[in-house]
């Protein structure tokens, strides 16, 4: 027979990981520095890849001569028109499917078949059809949103507890009412992750869509650039390409501070 | 006696090829609780869905007769057992909510939230409310439309004991007052000799009304350790015992 005695050892740690701004921000930097030390020993060629500092003055470059703000705007335009009417539809259509019997399985049959086609191969039909100029751009922005915005919407729609529907039903309020005041609030959540997705998504495509036929955009930039081996303004456009990714990232994060205290 | 009455006659449903609610009828009578015992799946929530326009039933109908109050915006109200706040909402505007066609909606919010003590939380969450709280709101909610007909599906179950003491006190007293008709729905035959005039036990599924009792003794007054009302609730589980304890095993097998 065994025998217990002393005190009983804690067993319940760790499973709980936990955010850390500082150490976010100080990894990046870090990896920058080492990157940084490592070209200055020459233990990286410039042409192989160019050190961080040779990458920042070729970024002030194009900030001091306007250059950057040129291409950058001409991409947040279309950004934001691509990803907003992409995501006004693909709410509407999403809402659709979660909400009504005649739109279910005819939207959710759409979906699933054109989902999976990579939007980049539609480029060229889009520029038949929507002409070579901005349309054609934000059309492939657009359908890159649309889908996964209709998938996220109708499973928010779907994840609405029906209690919740059922006592607005039974206070009398309107369809319409129901769908303001309860459905569109409940799937809020899953919506605004959903638009994490989509904006990460846009930006690729934006950058894709701007390497067939665009004079401007950061896309082109960094494609003619490519074409040149003129690395440190390539990787200066895609510097600020993550840094834009970021923006919308924290913006979105915002976006949820102020939408969704109450949860 | 004014107000509405309700009667249900011949009400049977199937939820697909199982058989719930088996030819129920009952009445619950103008300005009475009635109350509605059973074991735990007998279908009492299906009945009062039915009774309220929630649910269809396969057979039979639902009869409302009576006078309603002019200023009455929803006759046949609710209040749930899981509260059903809507959590982005403050517990005033969850009020407001059903307000949509009351000319003052304001002082109808103030009203009620003072009536059942929840003055100072008008602008609190409801995530920020413990259980007792919550029922509350759905309680203010429910009163705020002046319904004709109260229809109340546990609406204690969800609540710690002492909360659900403190709560029946304090709801059995509005009821008193305000003499509205209600079915009260619980499996807790406590709570169903405290609130019941009329006290209608389901058998186990499928549901069948298998006794009415009644209990004409004024609400107010009524306290856990009446003798009258002990007697009562030692009948009422002995009626319902075989029933439960089969219900329990059902459930076990997976059936239910
Ligand atoms: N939507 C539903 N679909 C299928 N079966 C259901 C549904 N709702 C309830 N049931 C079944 O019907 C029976 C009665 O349910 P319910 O009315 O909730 O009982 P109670 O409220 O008396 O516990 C239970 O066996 C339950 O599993
Ligand atoms: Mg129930």
């Amino acid at each position: 027979m065994a025998r217990l005695d002393g005190p009983v050892r804690f067993r319940g740690g760790g499973f709980a990981p936990r955010d850390n701004r500082w150490a976010s921000a100080g990894t990046l930097l870090g990896l920058v520095g080492l990157w940084q030390m490592a070209a200055s020993a020459g233990l990286i060629k410039s042409l192989f890849l160019p050190p961080p500092i040779a990458i920042g003055a070729a970024l002030w470059q194009l900030i001091v001569s306007g250059v950057l703000w040129q291409h950058l705007s001409a991409s947040l335009v279309r950004l934001a028109w691509g990803w907003t009417s992409g995501t006004f539809f693909g709410i509407g259509m999403g809402l659709a499917v979660g909400l009504w019997s005649a739109c279910r399985s005819p939207g959710m049959a759409v979906v699933a078949a054109l989902f999976p086609i990579p939007k980049i191969a539609l480029v060229p039909l889009f520029i038949v059809w929507f002409g070579i100029g901005e349309g054609s751009k934000i059309a492939t922005l657009a359908f890159g949103v649309f889908f996964p915005t209709v998938i996220a919407t109708a499973g928010a729609v779907d994840n609405v507890p029906r209690g919740l529907i059922r006592m607005g039903q039974s206070f009398g309020l309107s369809t319409a009412a129901i769908v303001r005041t309860i459905v569109l609030p409940g799937a809020l959540p899953a919506i605004l992750s959903g638009f994490r997705v989509t904006s990460s998504i846009a930006i690729v495509l934006l950058v894709a869509a701007e390497m067939i036929g665009a004079e401007q955009g950061i896309g082109a930039f960094v494609l003619s650039a490519g074409n040149l081996y003129d690395t440190d303004n390539l990787l200066a456009g895609i510097v600020v390409l993550s840094l834009l990714g970021l923006l919308v990232a924290w913006a979105i994060g915002q976006l949820e501070r102020a939408l969704l205290a109450w949860r | 006696m004014t107000g509405l009455r309700l009667t249900l006659t011949g009400i049977c449903h199937a939820y697909r090829d199982l058989t719930v609610l088996d030819g129920i009828d009952l009445t619950v009578e103008p300005g009475e609780v009635t109350v509605l015992v059973g074991p735990s799946g007998c279908g009492k929530s299906t009945l009062l869905g039915i009774a309220g326009g929630l649910l269809q039933p396969s057979a039979g109908r639902v009869a409302v007769d009576g006078d309603i109050p002019d200023d009455c915006l929803n006759p046949l109200t609710y209040v749930f057992q899981d509260f059903a706040l809507l959590p982005w909402r403050s517990v005033a505007d969850n009020i407001a909510l059903v307000l949509g066609k009351c000319p003052n909606p304001a002082a109808r919010v103030a009203e009620v939230l003072a009536l059942t003590g929840l003055t100072e939380f008008a602008d609190a969450w409801p995530k920020q409310l413990s259980g007792g709280m919550r029922q509350r709101v759905g309680i203010a909610r429910a009163l705020a439309v002046r319904p004709a007909c109260l229809l109340m599906d546990e609406p204690l179950s969800a609540l710690d004991a002492q909360t659900r003491d403190l709560l029946l006190e304090e709801f059995s007293a509005i009821v008193a007052r305000a003499g509205t008709t209600t079915l009260y729905v619980t499996h807790n035959l406590a709570e169903a000799v405290r609130l019941g005039q009329q006290i209608v036990v389901l058998s186990r599924r499928p549901g069948r009304v298998r006794e009415i009792v009644r209990i004409d003794r004024p609400l107010t007054g009524r306290t856990a350790r009446d003798p009258d009302l002990v007697a009562m609730e030692e009948h009422l589980w002995r009626t319902i015992r075989d029933d439960a304890a089969a219900a329990e095993r059902e459930r076990i097998d997976g059936k239910a």
